[in-house]
């Protein structure tokens, strides 16, 4: 019989721990068990052997940690083949061989992927696809993946399980006391990124007892559909007369998972700590035969690394600002590779209240495929709100989800057979909620019912590539009402039937309807409210728009969705009220700008990031972008700057001014998007194997307020990029930093191979490692102690190059 | 999967404001700084986790090589810290990713702010190894053993490759989630792994003085300079 079969009808008992008892056959802490499969493989074909006629359906081969990180390619492939054939050998001894099953097991690799670790995460899924091949080469019957406790690692093995072979693959992860992963991920965005990839049966196992994984258990029992896990530890190791005993003994673990059998968990083992007596206690105890019904779960969610947000309940509010179109400054920074702006971008939104943050990086000058990864890569490094990835290039698509730590929105498919054909098949294999625009080969229809009809023709070709309906998230587009009168009434209508008639929920672009008409937020947040008021469940909007957002905490106070009308209040507080904000303003300002020459000056030295881009508004009414540059900011920067060198200014100082100075210039730059910086080119990068940036981005900073024109390759970055982009600019100065004593010879290298590709550069180098001394054995032609000596360093070479 | 090492988590432990700002390099603080570095504060709170996994094992020592079983290591200065110690406990602890994070996220839209977040990682990293070490010290001082100012890989001329050694015995990938890369550093970066030699009787005492027996006089960081 197929273990996923199996399943279907019956309690499904897997093994227990394998570390514990190979410990106390002699197995020295440090030393890789899995060499004893070949070594010991007696012992080990006995431990299977055990758990089988105590009862285990399936045994894992004892593989958790045989990755190629850890052993050459023929080692592994020996290892592999002695503990599958270890656990064949059991299989064919033991009492009852029918309905056994052996089961590959894969632990985490031990690294922790970029951008915090050093993993890359294609690197991390080629990793564990040779283990996953090998295994399935000496005939495993699935596919075990456990004990991960980082979401992102978790995703990179069951891809590399679900390309190399169609077995069965089972996921658990590993959660703390609080209810986490150690990656900081909640149980629901777990089952919600798992399920979207086609996982057979998810759980959890190893780090606590089975009372204390309880809370984390009910949760995937709430929210996921496949059948549940439970692999726990035999509670807490003690160390009692320099022995390790663990807390929950066989009777009491057995009970304890029985109660939790008994709510829904429908595959049951244990981990440290528990011995084929606790799997013999738990079969003698359970009914196997009667597990608690599988229900389908009908949430409709997507997941970023930490959290869920689920769609049907409060109004989801996704943030449409990350696009470029209609935004000069945005495409600016999109042709100038200028990440930050994107992010700051992304901050800014999930400040004002945003659940979702719509991606979309699409401009015919650029690489789409290159940015929108990328763009996804860095968001979700540094905001915990799940990504919609909004493009209409597939492959961009692809290599965005791929990469994405977590169940996607997918901006969108609609009823083109050709969209249907190439979208489906993403949203199938790596899970996500797909907006689905009602629109087809021949247009947008005019009435709500031929909308409908468009999404019910999409909703039957989902269940041809098995995406369900929960997975579906309708667009009924809204249009301009300035076009067609009746244009607002029909989106409307089709909202609240694809609600009722489908059962479905339903997005809008909301800011559409408007278009042509003065003052357009008053249209909008209107349009919204009666959205809202059909059933609508999500919105693409501006979070900046005051109108929008009143009308958002307005709809959930009046709907029984805010406690207290808590959130309402709150957010009233902020809004503020126009005639006392610029009083208070002006008084401050005058009060301040007595000691200092000038207002942005103050703000400047002082530190004031919001009053510096205030103020530098003001002054571009009346005075030369230039002149702004020149007599204001370069000055009051070289105050602070000096005060820096003289040790009156300390460097948390001297970063707050540089702040303000760069909001001044941000603001100059959004009136002059193309205000070319006057100095010449820096790169700028922290060597491979170093990922320590702070003081980098310090540098940077400095840099760019004295108008260099900064091009940051970032951390951990190879000679040879390092290179290559020095000789594309041909960049006069090269800045490399590093920390660790470890990572000098990196930035050597590097040295050396820039002399040899690039020698008309100069290298100023500087970490807290470096000294003159060292840099000098390296060859680097300056060591800067701080910022403030690069800027003056890279003024000196730039003045020479203008001579 | 290892047997023997033991993990730990703890609650957060009292902010020492001081040395977020001696860590930030923040000598004298300004009005603005005050509001900047409580809104740090405010931030890292519920991000910070404690978690620690260690170890006690017992050393041998001969010359300069101290032999902790799961290996051996050549150290003049390690050995005289671990004089007259015949057992040791061996630890990892972090502070967690989320440190990291929102470091990498100001160090996106505000460098200042990055760097108090960098002083409150080390901080919190330190405040948690204190809180470990005070634990053990009680635990060890009640058994009438004496305990040693802990010591890390990078002290002295104890390796860094020895760092290798200790993620091997400890697990700490999968224990505390806790990972090294191939230049031996570690992430999450507010992370410690240390020693804390342990003796028999009272011949010897712990050191109050973190910084008194540093070789390394001009640092920056150094107390009561």
């Amino acid at each position: 019989m197929k273990i996923t079969d199996y399943i279907k009808e019956n309690i499904l008992f897997l093994d227990g721990g394998m570390g514990t008892i190979l410990q106390s056959a002699g197995l020295a802490a440090g030393e890789l068990p899995e060499y004893w499969n070949i070594t010991h493989s007696d012992l080990i074909t006995k431990i299977h052997f055990d758990y089988y006629n105590a009862g285990s359906d399936v045994v894992s081969t004892n593989t958790f940690g045989a990755n190629c990180l850890k052993f050459s390619d023929t080692e592994l492939d020996e290892i592999i083949k002695s503990a599958v054939s270890n656990a064949k050998n059991a299989r064919e001894q033991c009492e009852n061989k029918e309905n056994k099953w052996i089961a590959l097991d894969i632990g985490p690799t031990g690294k922790l992927l970029k951008p915090f670790g050093d993993l890359d995460f294609e690197d991390a899924v080629t990793v564990f696809s040779k283990t996953v091949k090998i295994g399935v080469k000496y005939g495993v019957d699935l596919i075990f993946i456990e004990t991960m406790n980082d979401s992102y690692e978790t995703k990179a093995a069951l891809l590399a399980a679900k390309e190399s072979r169609d077995l069965p693959v089972f996921v658990s992860n590993a959660y703390g006391e609080d209810g986490k992963l150690l990656s900081g991920t909640s149980p629901a965005a777990m089952v919600a990124m798992l399920e979207g990839m086609g996982a057979d049966a998810i759980g959890v196992n190893c780090s606590l007892g089975p009372k204390a994984l309880s809370g984390v258990v009910k949760e995937y029992i709430k929210y996921s559909s496949l059948p549940v896990i439970l692999k726990p530890n035999a509670g807490l190791p003690k160390s009692v007369n320099g022995k390790t005993v663990y807390d929950v003994l066989p009777q009491e673990f057995a009970e304890d998972v029985n109660e939790l059998i008994k709510q829904g968990v429908r595959i049951a083992g244990g981990c440290c700590g528990t011995t084929p007596e606790y799997i013999s206690k738990l079969a003698e105890i359970t009914d196997k035969t009667s597990p608690v019904k599988l229900t389908k779960k009908e949430y409709t969610c997507v997941s970023s690394y930490s959290d869920a947000v689920f769609f049907g309940n409060e109004p989801v509010l996704i943030g449409e600002r990350i696009n470029p179109t209609g935004k000069k400054r945005f495409k600016e920074a999109l042709k100038s590779n200028d990440i930050d702006y994107i992010l700051k971008e992304g901050i800014a939104q999930q400040e004002k209240g945003v659940h979702i943050l719509d991606v979309n990086v699409g401009l015919p000058e650029i690489d789409e495929v290159k940015m929108l990864e990328t763009a996804v890569c860095e968001l979700q490094a540094i905001i915990n709100l799940p990504l919609q990835i909004d493009t209409s290039d597939v492959k961009a698509m692809e290599a965005a989800l791929r990469r994405y730590n977590g169940k996607a929105m997918i901006n969108s498919v609609n009823g083109k057979q050709e969209s249907i054909e190439t979208v489906f098949p993403l949203v199938k294999k790596y899970g996500g909620l797909v907006v689905a625009l009602t629109l087809d080969e021949k247009g947008i229809p005019e009435t709500a019912e031929e909308r409908v009809k468009i999404a019910e023709k999409i909703l039957e070709q989902a269940k041809r590539y098995s995406i369900e309906k929960k997975d579906i998230i309708f667009d009924p587009l809204a249009m301009a009402v300035s076009a067609d009168n009746n244009a607002a009434k029909e989106t409307l209508k089709a909202v609240a039937m694809i609600k009722e008639k489908l059962g479905c929920n339903t997005s809008l672009g909301v800011s559409n309807v408007s278009f042509g008409l003065p003052q357009r937020e008053v249209i909008n947040s209107t349009f919204f409210a009666l959205a809202l008021g059909n059933g609508l469940s999500a919105a693409i909007m501006n979070p900046y728009s005051a109108e929008m957002m009143k009308t958002y905490y307005s709809y959930c106070a009046l709907n029984g969705l805010d406690d207290n009308c808590s959130d309402y209040i709150s957010f009233i507080e902020t809004v503020p009220q126009v005639n006392t904000v610029v009083a208070e303003a002006k008084a401050t300002v005058s009060v301040q700008s007595e000691e200092y020459k000038s207002e942005l000056q103050h703000a400047v030295i002082k530190g004031l990031k919001e009053k510096a881009a205030q103020v530098t508004q003001e002054l571009l009414n009346t005075v030369e972008p230039l002149s702004i540059v020149q007599n204001e900011i370069i000055p009051a920067l070289n105050i602070v700057g000096v005060g820096f060198e003289n040790k009156t200014v300390y460097l948390p100082q001297l970063l707050m001014s540089a702040e303000a100075a760069k909001s001044a210039f941000e603001t100059i730059k959004k009136a002059v998007p193309r205000g070319a910086s006057d100095k010449c080119s820096f790169v700028i990068a922290t060597v491979k194997g170093d990922i320590h940036d702070i003081g980098k981005n310090i540098v940077k900073l400095l840099l760019e307020n004295y108008g260099f024109d900064v091009t940051d390759l970032g951390r951990d970055v190879p000679p040879e990029i390092i290179v290559e982009k020095t000789i594309e600019l041909h960049a006069p100065i090269v800045g490399l930093s590093a920390l660790m004593t470890t990572t000098v010879p990196a930035m050597e290298e590097t040295i050396r191979l820039l002399r040899q590709k690039a020698p008309w550069c100069k290298v100023v180098v500087g970490g807290a490692v470096l000294n003159q001394e060292y840099a000098d054995k390296i060859g680097a032609d300056k060591y800067a102690k701080d910022a403030m000596e690069t800027v003056r360093y890279a003024e000196e070479i730039n003045s020479a190059i203008n001579k | 999967m290892t047997d023997g090492i033991f993990v730990k988590t703890y609650d957060a432990p009292p902010f020492k404001r001081n040395e977020i700002l001696r860590y930030s390099g923040i000598k004298q603080e300004a009005p603005e700084m005050t509001k900047i570095v409580d809104e740090c504060i405010k931030e890292a709170t519920d991000k910070a986790v404690y978690r620690v996994c260690y170890s006690e094992i017992s050393v041998q020592m001969e010359n300069d090589e101290v032999d902790f079983g799961f290996a051996k290591v050549v150290s003049s200065d390690l050995s005289k810290n671990l004089y007259l110690c015949n057992s040791a406990v061996v630890f990892a602890a972090t502070a967690g990713i989320e440190l990291d994070r929102l470091t990498a996220k100001y160090s996106r839209i505000s460098p200042a702010k990055a760097l108090i977040f960098q002083g409150i990682g080390a901080e919190r990293i330190e405040c948690l190894c204190d809180l470990f070490n005070n634990e053990i010290s009680c635990l060890k001082e009640k058994e009438g053993k004496f305990t040693r100012p802990r010591f890390s890989p990078g002290y002295g001329d104890l390796p860094l490759e020895f760092q290798k050694d200790i993620f091997k015995f400890l697990d700490c990938p999968v224990k505390i989630g806790l990972t090294l890369n191939d230049s031996l550093l570690m992430s999450p970066t507010k992370s410690v792994t240390a020693i804390i030699g342990i003796g028999e009787n009272q011949c010897r005492t712990a050191d109050i003085d973190k910084c008194g027996n540093c070789s390394f006089k001009d640092c920056e960081y150094r107390r009561n300079k």
